[in-house]
């Protein structure tokens, strides 16, 4: 029951987050006008999911998380969760093989998500018979995406561990004191 | 290892994505239209930080500033009044004419002033979002401007928001022309990726004087975008395609990337 109570926790907080990402992508201009570009957090996200959660957490943000962002773009929707679904579903397959819990692999992690997850999504704009704006300032734009995920990738971990410590009950843990196998000295 | 699970949640999501991108429009609309209502409520938040943080800027400044900046706008009230008054005059002039002439009269644009909202979170789309809808009249195409010049135009509606394309954009391109001549007419496309103020106006006359710092005006032709609306000034032209036509790179009248307000030509 713990387990299950925290895994919903996990569930809800991963959507909750997706979808304040995307909004905050949407409504903050500030990162556009210093930076050049806008910084994706749903790959970083994405990355959490997969090395955390199961593949319904993965199919749940990618297609929340996608469709939403799509909704709020001029890309086709559908566009963006296939990309970031296959990241997931990668990651969570050799997520056992990974250094899940080492900072720097997160990073490195993010830094990978960050680039595919953007570029296969241009893909399928593409595929799909649209024309976005492409030429040389993509490169530069690719560099903040990969520099902005692989920073926010360690980040969502550490936010969701405080998250977690703050929300969820902590397993009740069992003292290795026993009165019974206590040893006495003196007389008794 | 891939297990049936993982199998199946690839084919489910490769289904899905394949469903999705395949839509019919009107019904992709209505879908879209949906998910963005989910974040109506984070809208209106955005909203009341914008405000509190303008009253917040505003009892910031001091006295003395607020009434110098009083006693110029007032100044300047005054001199738009002299203005509106000799433009009615001349609209006047001009409505009598036409009708002498038997002309069309010309049909005055109904304003309204719209909020931007949310900004395209993609990076390869110029597009925002602004808070009139249909309720307020605002139809797919409208027009969207600012004192300064041509902004884009409206390319889907909500009830009460609508998503605007920008100049510059590759899906918004308007029939242009340099000064006053309609026979330099091109088209203005895409913008250069690397620096957005700055866009492409191709397919004019190979002949045509265009001087650097021209100002370009829309022409009215292709039924979108009224006649007369400042575009842009070129700063410089070049021959393509072997010389048939010119091509010229035009800054753009408006900063696209620090707008707060637009006016939009409602019915």
């Amino acid at each position: 029951m713990g387990d299950r109570s925290i895994n919903a926790f996990r569930i809800s907080a991963v959507i909750l987050l997706a979808l304040t990402f995307v909004f905050l992508q949407a409504a903050l201009g500030w990162p556009r006008q210093w930076l050049g570009a806008q910084v994706d957090l749903l790959p970083p996200l994405m990355v959490f999911t997969a090395l955390r959660l199961g593949l319904g957490s993965i199919l749940g943000l990618a297609f929340i998380g996608g469709l939403s962002l799509d909704a709020l773009s001029l890309n086709p929707l559908g566009a963006t969760p296939l990309p970031l679904c296959l990241i997931g579903l990668g990651l969570h397959l050799k997520r056992d093989q990974l250094l899940r819990d080492e900072v720097f692999a997160q990073t490195l992690l993010g830094l990978a998500a960050g680039a595919v997850a953007p570029l296969g999504t241009l893909l399928m704009i593409l595929t799909a018979g649209a024309s976005p704006l492409l030429g040389p300032g993509i490169l530069w734009d690719l560099v903040v995406w990969m520099a902005g995920s692989a920073v926010a990738t360690p980040l969502i971990f550490q936010l969701m561990r405080i998250l977690e410590k703050a929300l969820t009950y902590q397993p009740h843990s069992q003292p290795s004191f026993r009165p019974d196998r206590e040893i006495l000295r003196g007389r008794h | 290892m891939l297990t049936r699970k993982h199998f199946l949640g690839i084919v489910v999501a490769v289904v899905a994505s394949l469903v999705l991108l395949a839509l019919p429009t009107r019904l992709s609309l209505q879908v879209r239209s949906t998910l963005t209502n989910a974040f109506l409520p984070l809208f209106g938040l955005t909203r009341a930080t914008h405000t509190v943080g303008e009253q917040l800027s505003l009892k910031l400044i001091p006295r003395s500033q607020l009434e110098s900046e009083y006693v110029r706008l007032a100044r300047e009230n005054s001199q738009l009044r002299v203005q509106l008054a000799t433009a009615a005059e001349t609209a006047r002039e001009n409505r009598s004419l036409r009708a002498l002439l038997g002309w069309k009269a010309s049909t005055p644009w109904n304003l309204k002033l719209a909020q931007v909202i949310l900004r395209d979170p993609a990076n390869w789309w110029r597009a925002v979002q602004i808070n009139l809808g249909s309720r307020d009249g605002v139809r797919l195409n409208a027009t969207v401007l600012t004192p300064q010049g041509l902004v884009g135009r409206v390319a889907s509606v909500g009830f009460d928001h609508a998503q605007v394309v920008l100049l510059g954009d590759p899906s918004c391109n308007v029939s242009a022309m340099v000064g006053t001549n309609e026979r330099s007419a091109g088209i203005v496309g895409a913008a250069s990726s690397l620096d957005s103020s700055m866009v492409e106006m191709t397919y004019l006359p190979r002949h045509a004087d265009i001087p650097a710092g021209a100002p370009v005006h829309t022409s009215g032709l292709g039924g979108v975008f009224p006649k007369g609306i400042l575009v842009g000034h070129v700063v410089d032209t070049q021959p393509v395609e072997y010389g048939l036509h010119l091509a010229a790179r035009l800054r753009l009248s408006v900063n696209l990337s620090a707008l707060e307000e637009v006016w939009v030509i409602v019915q």
